[in-house]
């Protein structure tokens, strides 16, 4: 059986349907602050201290299996700010602290005993500006399977790096070089590198923070159908300036403003029948 | 002069208060009616005024004793050049003796006229002497009329000088001023003629380096013309002796200029770039803002100060601690002692360059490798070093040409002695040390030993700048990747 097939095979068992509703990421009043300094400062303190930003205000969340998860929310609302919370991508900012309980599969990743950098293996994560680095294509997906040592040997190595870019749909166009450096790609070309990248460690939760807002409509998308396939193996959460991009291609909508979780419910019902005035008004243009 | 120099600037402010004022007038005391505001239109006029006349005035100063010297030196009689030394040496006693009576006349001990009718007879040295001006021998009468020629013609230059200056002041002042109307676009001419003054400065200092390498080549042609450039180049001794029959090999001299720079790279390369990796990647706000600046401290230590440490502490602590226990040699100047303190002066500038060359390296590169489950010191060598690589290479070349171009440190350090030898704890020496050991003392500019030092500091020059424009090179080439 050759790769295709196999990869053919996994999106045709989606297609029959796998349970969307296995629970993946649970977030329980979650709260962010930034310019906190160090210290174990009370969430209710930090949060009346004028000095500091609250940035994210007691959002709760749950994740889904194998579910699209899109944030909206107008600029500044914390929908970035909550994404990076899932991987703990917010630890490597001074002066950020987090309050709250986020769990994976049941198990707190705030939890002293977690490897904030094992977790990133689990969660893994695409940029808003497509980040590869300056290395061969090859190296660039490669990048995570060599670091956390999930290659055998040399070949099953290559066979990570193919099949991760075939599943972002990137493989027939740089095959032929992959010893060429992946900063020399396009940007629709780097930003599917960098998902290709981040899928070859095999995440069990893919973060996706506007990952076509450098794209061209073209790209846009390929990415989108990317993310659609994607589904069959991950839980992915997608942070979107684009409504209709939200509406496309995700599951669950989750509408964040000034902070706070105002709504969040399957994208169906936030597009077509909003229970909170805030939502139907972002959603319509009216607000953001 | 000075007072030429105040006129003009007093011109260039008459001017400036003129031009603002007709602009004025002409807009009806209205100013948002002009092209430009109004102290564009008295810029303008000042700088018509001044940068011709200083232009003219500095070309005529550079230009007037040359053109008169030439002069003089035709009107002397060949027979009489021939029976003095050198033409050189009895244009200097000419000069000499001018500005003598010159100053004579200003101290009050003759008048104008009388200067004018001085004659041989006079005893003009004892008269010259009495005014407090020395001679070094009596005057012949080919010299006393060639000197009074030469009073005159300076005399007369100064007078056509100020007399030009002052026409070319008043022209330019003139011709601004009436061409001042409302519609004149006053600001668009001071802008270019301030990027004309730009372009100035920038080629005179292109035309400076020029002049350097011009007159090094003059003096390097000189020696190789006296000493073949095989011998030079492929020598493996260095013994210069000034009864001649020296031996002037380079080889020696460069073979001690890289094995000290290499020592001195293998200090500050490895300590620079661990230091710049823990201040930019590592080190806390606070951290850095400490420790940063006591770092670049060292960079302005002066190098005989390093010398210094050199020669007291380095160079006897290695002595009696390594080489002479190894049995490699009792010396304490070495090519270790001058390359170790050398790469201590270099650590800064490694750490330094190396250090804004990784902060250059965008965030959004690091985060992707955390994104992806990568701990701080795998992103650090894995994604951001490679990336700041060629910068780092560069940063290195720029210490490297640093390091050959070093003198106090070497002398200090690792002594004068010329030799060609592995033992690092031996003492030997660089170029540079070996072009102020040509130069000092009693040196006569003819002989090959003194001559050297112009091919050795021309052969360090284009060393330093191939390593120079090879950094550049390279820094440049991979820059683009990540803009």
């Amino acid at each position: 059986m050759s790769m295709e097939d196999a990869i053919m095979n996994d999106m045709t068992q989606i297609d029959q349907g796998v349970a969307v509703d296995e629970l993946k990421m649970q977030a329980r009043n979650v709260d962010v602050f930034y310019g906190a300094g160090g210290g174990t400062r009370s969430a209710e303190d930090m949060a009346a201290d004028k000095a500091i930003t609250h940035a994210i205000k007691h959002v709760d969340v749950d994740i889904a299996d194998k579910t699209v998860t899109s944030f909206i929310g107008p600029s500044g609302c914390g929908k970035s700010t909550f994404l990076r919370v899932l991987n703990r991508m917010n630890d490597t900012i001074d002066g950020c602290r987090m309050t709250g309980d986020v769990t994976l599969e049941g198990e707190n990743i705030y939890d002293p005993k977690v490897d904030p950098v094992q977790l990133r293996a689990k969660v893994g994560m695409v940029f808003q500006k497509p980040n590869p680095f300056p290395k061969s294509i090859f190296d660039n997906v490669a990048y995570g399977p060599r670091i956390h040592g999930l290659a055998r040997n040399k070949a099953d190595l290559a066979e990570i790096v193919e099949k991760s870019l075939r599943r972002a749909a990137i493989w027939d166009e740089v095959k032929d070089r992959l010893d060429a450096p992946g900063t020399g790609l396009s940007g629709g070309q780097q930003q599917r590198l960098c998902i290709a990248r981040a899928v070859a460690t095999s995440p069990e939760v893919l973060l996706m923070d506007e990952p076509c807002s450098a794209l061209d409509p073209i790209a846009t998308a390929q990415v989108e159908e990317l993310i659609d396939d994607l589904r069959s193996r991950f839980s992915v959460v997608i942070v979107t300036h684009s409504m209709q991009q939200a509406a496309r291609v995700s599951q669950k909508t989750a509408f964040f403003h000034l902070g706070e979780l105002v709504e969040f419910d399957d994208t169906d019902k936030i597009f077509t029948n909003p229970s909170d005035p805030r939502t139907e008004s972002y959603i319509t243009g009216r607000i953001g | 002069m000075l007072w030429i120099l105040i006129t003009l600037l007093a011109l260039g402010a008459l001017g400036f208060v003129l031009g603002r004022q007709r602009a004025v007038a002409s807009a009806g005391g209205d100013t948002r009616v002009l092209h430009s505001l109004p102290v564009y239109y008295g810029t303008n006029v000042t700088l018509l005024t001044l940068v011709p006349a200083l232009l003219v005035l500095g070309v005529w100063l550079m230009a007037q004793p040359i053109v008169i010297d030439r002069m003089v030196s035709a009107q002397l009689p060949d027979s009489y050049v021939a029976e003095a030394a050198s033409r050189d040496l009895l244009m200097t006693e000419i000069r000499r003796l001018a500005d003598g009576i010159d100053t004579a006349v200003e101290r009050g001990a003759f008048n104008g006229l009388d200067a004018l009718n001085l004659s041989v007879g006079d005893d003009i040295r004892r008269q010259l002497a009495d005014a407090g001006v020395a001679l070094g021998a009596d005057v012949s009468p080919e010299v006393l009329q060639a000197a009074q020629s030469f009073r005159e013609m300076s005399g007369a230059g100064r007078t056509w000088m100020t007399v030009a200056v002052f026409a070319l002041a008043l022209a330019g002042l003139a011709y601004a001023y009436l061409r001042t109307t409302k519609d004149l676009r006053a600001r668009n001419r001071v802008e270019h003629m301030i990027l004309g003054v730009l372009m100035l400065a920038s080629t005179l200092a292109i035309l400076t380096t020029v002049g350097i390498v011009l007159s090094m080549l003059w003096d390097t042609r000189n020696f190789f013309q006296l000493y073949p450039w095989q011998d030079f180049f492929f020598g493996l001794e260095w013994r210069p002796s000034f009864e001649g029959n020296s031996e002037l090999g380079l080889i020696p001299l460069l073979w001690g200029t890289l094995y000290i720079s290499l020592i001195a790279l293998l200090v500050a390369v490895p300590i620079g770039l661990f230091a710049a990796i823990f201040m930019a990647e590592y080190a806390t706000r606070r951290v850095r803002s400490v420790a940063k600046p006591l770092i670049e401290v060292l960079a302005g230590i002066p190098t005989i100060v390093y010398g210094l440490f050199a020669l007291i502490t380095v160079g006897p602590m290695l002595r009696d601690y390594f080489a002479a226990p190894l049995g490699l040699g009792n010396s304490s100047s070495s090519v270790m002692t001058a390359g170790i303190v050398m790469g201590i002066m270099l650590i800064p500038f490694v750490s330094s360059l190396s250090d804004d060359i990784i902060n250059a390296v965008p965030q959004s590169l690091r985060d992707g490798s955390y994104g992806l489950g990568a701990t701080q010191s795998e992103t650090v060598k894995q994604v951001v070093l490679p990336a700041a690589l060629p910068g780092i290479v560069g940063a290195v070349l720029l210490a490297a040409s640093r390091a050959i171009g070093e003198t106090m440190i070497v002398v200090l350090g690792a002594g004068a002695a010329a030799r060609l030898d592995l033992n690092p704890f031996e003492a030997m020496t660089t170029v540079t040390v070996k072009i102020v050991g040509q130069l000092t003392g009693d040196t006569d500019f003819s002989s090959p030993e003194a001559l050297v030092a112009f091919a050795l500091g021309l052969t360090l020059f284009v060393i330093t700048l191939g390593l120079n424009i090879f950094a550049l090179y390279i820094v440049r080439k991979y820059r683009e990747q990540y803009e």
